[in-house]
């Protein structure tokens, strides 16, 4: 007799002399059924007869092979035979066994299919998609979890925040871990799962939204919700026509506002947009509130514009402060390279200026040092009139001879009027010199130099 | 033996991982199926007669030519395959013969209101900017869906990877313009030939009536002829989903009245 394990790949019914007599199997069509419905789960038997015992999910799903039979010694002759031919048949289909039959009689069937038949097509599958259900149960477990954690940490579940949450879990599962994100975590399922499109149709395949079948069904439906309110602006334009009425002038000012951007348009309709896409809907929302009659729709225009908060911060200037002498001084601050300097300018003086507590001559040798201090106050003719104080760190001599520079411009803003001050800004002084030390790249000598070049 | 229908027969083309249809009732969202005898009723009734929801009444030869559908395009922009369908031409423009249009839509008409009946899912499609709006307004309406915005490749042909596994495709496609915006047959057409959808299509002078199952020829420029066609599906799909839903009641109260 031929060994079981020489059956043809065709797969056949395979019936052993000693088995109990054969019934005709019953088409199990669930069992493939629920295996395509299933992709992830190894291939399930399903046996609809009494008696039969259900199937265990095997190896990955490779193949799958019926469990204890039962104590039926004919059975149990069945149950070997057949674990002999799965793992003698190692070839690249899965063999799948169907039992059927009663309880008494068994019948083996070995259909044989290939992996693409029940293989997971990972990558066509997309993001992982979580039903709703699925959300909810998160939901639970993550509520009842947060309690036993309270009963732990010997705290009151009821008034159990998230920052307990994460001190009681950072507790209780020290992570040496670098990134933030790869530590244990125990957050609230909305945050951990993405939100996304749920399962978009019903019980029947009757998908719920009217315009699903476009691939876009938020953005199209945006579409047809604002081209409907064109519509409605238009027909009321054409009504205050023929009443003879004068169409409304005042127009909304938009100088503050921006429309959404593109990726908070994504956002609002969880769906992914392309470039001609958004420019036609701002295109069309422009049209709106442009049109005469625009704002009878100004509440829904609202929930597509924002507000741009003031770019402009308008620099305040201080007053001018007296000390105990009289005298009024004003102080400033600027930098320049790695030099940071704080002055001190007071009025009524005789142009002595000092610095770090020494005096200029002797703290700036240098004359081109000494010109960069006097510049500000020949700009404004206040050579001499002035007395200035300053302390100073980092950075050589001239950039600490810059940032002394820019400290005493900006304190003189309280001494001069505001026309004068234009021309400060004009001329540059109270602009911070942005130009530092470029670094040095790999592969070159300096941040520019290159390495010598060699021709061989 | 089962009677064949429409949604069963159609079943084996979705490339769905559904499970095969288990001889359950149609999917019915009030799981108060009536039973398998009554189903059966359910669906041969209306095939009694020929024209069961009486289709005819809806629009006369009168409407369409107030509508305006007679008026084709003129004479260079023939189609070929639309000669049969023309009564003539006068002043270089085609006229579409009426009697022929009335039949046609009688038949298209009738077919729709077969598949509402059967909860089949319809999807009105058109490139036509102009209307756009009204056909998409028409079948929110009548419960349906509507597609006139730019056709992606594989809608039809590649649905379990464009929309996730289990997607349930379309039963009936009305083409209420069948030209999309470069004057070549929508692809829509060729994709339900290959996926055995059929199609109802509104086909003008210039356009292609091959592939579509129910061609009616008319005119898809006018705005008053697309709002007769709008007002005439509409009305077709609301009448027939009324009388399944009276008749499931119907049979239900007579199940149980059975029971008790």
């Amino acid at each position: 007799m031929r060994p079981p394990s020489a059956c043809s790949a065709r797969g056949c019914a395979h019936q052993r002399p000693s088995a109990a007599p054969l019934t005709p199997p019953r088409p199990s069509r669930s069992a493939l059924a629920q295996r395509r419905a299933a992709p992830s789960l190894p291939a399930l038997i399903a046996t609809h007869r009494a008696g039969a015992a259900p199937a265990l999910p095997a190896n990955r799903g490779r193949r799958a092979f019926l469990g204890p039979c039962g104590a039926e010694p004919g059975a149990a002759v069945m149950a070997a035979a057949m674990r002999r031919l799965l793992r003698a048949g190692g070839r690249r289909g899965a063999a799948l066994v169907v039992a059927a039959g009663g309880a008494r009689s068994q019948t083996l069937r070995l259909i044989y299919t290939t992996t693409a038949a029940w293989k997971k097509n990972v990558a066509a599958s997309g993001p992982e998609k979580y039903t709703e259900a699925f959300i909810k149960k998160q939901i639970e477990e993550f509520n009842l979890g947060k309690r036993h954690l309270a009963n732990m940490m010997g705290e009151d579940p009821e008034t159990f925040t998230q920052e307990d949450i994460d001190r009681a879990i950072a507790y209780l599962f020290p992570s040496g871990l670098f990134d933030k994100r790869a530590r244990p975590m125990m957050k609230h399922p909305t945050e951990i799962f993405p939100e996304q499109r749920k399962i978009q149709w019903g019980e029947d395949g009757r998908p719920f939204h009217f315009l699903f079948y476009t691939g876009k069904q938020s953005y199209y439906s945006l579409m047809h919700d604002t081209y409907e309110k064109l519509l409605n602006v238009q027909k009321h334009q054409d009504q205050m026509a023929a009443q003879d009425l004068p169409p409304q002038k005042e127009k909304k000012n938009l100088v503050g506002s921006r429309w959404l951007t593109k990726t908070e348009l994504e956002e609002m309709l969880l769906e992914k947009l392309s470039d001609d896409d958004y420019s036609r809907f701002i295109q069309l929302l422009q049209k709106l509130v442009t049109s005469p009659c625009g704002n009878i729709e100004e509440n829904y225009i609202k929930k597509f514009s924002r507000e741009i908060s003031a770019q402009l911060q308008k620099v305040v200037i201080e007053p001018l402060k007296h000390d105990d002498r009289g005298v009024a001084f004003s102080t400033g601050e600027g930098e320049r390279k790695t030099s940071r300097a704080t002055v001190i300018v007071y009025d009524n003086g005789t142009g002595k200026i000092t610095v770090n507590g020494i005096d200029v001559l002797h703290y700036f040798p240098v004359l081109q040092d000494r010109e960069q201090l006097l510049f500000p106050f020949q700009f404004l003719d206040r050579v001499g009139k002035h007395d200035m104080v300053c302390t100073v760190s980092g950075g050589g001599r001239s950039s600490q001879a810059g940032a002394i520079r820019l400290a005493s411009a900006k304190a003189l803003r309280s001494f001069v009027t505001e026309k004068e001050v234009e021309f400060m800004r004009q001329a540059g002084l109270l602009t911070v010199d942005p130009r530092v030390k470029e670094r040095k790249k790999p592969g070159q000598e300096g941040a520019r130099r290159k390495f010598t070049w060699k021709k061989r | 033996m089962a009677v064949p229908r429409i949604l069963r027969a159609a079943a084996p083309r979705l490339y769905s991982s559904l499970p095969a249809p288990v001889p359950a009732p149609a999917p019915a969202p009030a799981a108060r199926s009536p039973g398998p005898g009554a189903d059966d009723r359910l669906l041969t009734e209306p095939l009694s007669q020929p024209d069961f929801f009486n289709v005819k009444e809806l629009f006369s030869l009168k409407d369409l030519f107030n509508a305006r559908v007679h008026l084709g395009h003129k004479k260079g922009c023939r189609h070929r395959f639309m000669e049969p369908y023309i009564f003539g031409c006068r002043l270089d423009q085609d006229i579409i013969d009426l009697d022929q249009t009335m039949d046609h839509l009688q038949l298209a008409l009738n077919f729709t209101a077969h598949i509402a009946y059967r909860k089949g899912i319809i999807l009105f499609v058109s490139r036509n900017r102009q209307f756009c709006h009204l056909i998409e307004s028409t079948a929110q309406e009548c419960g349906e869906y509507a597609h006139t915005r730019y056709w992606q490749g594989g809608l039809l042909t590649n649905a379990p990877i464009q929309f996730g596994s289990g997607v349930r495709l379309p039963d009936l496609l009305i083409f209420l313009s069948s030209l999309n915006n470069v004057f070549e047959p929508h692809v829509a057409i060729r994709d339900a030939a290959k996926m055995n959808i059929p199609t109802v299509g509104v086909v003008d002078t210039n356009c292609n009536p091959c592939l579509i199952t129910y061609p009616i020829p008319g005119n898809d420029d006018s705005p008053t002829a697309m709002e007769l066609y709008c007002k005439l599906f509409k009305m077709t799909i609301i009448r027939a989903k009324d009388y399944r839903k009276q008749r499931e009641v119907f049979h239900e109260l007579q199940s149980k009245a059975e029971g008790n």
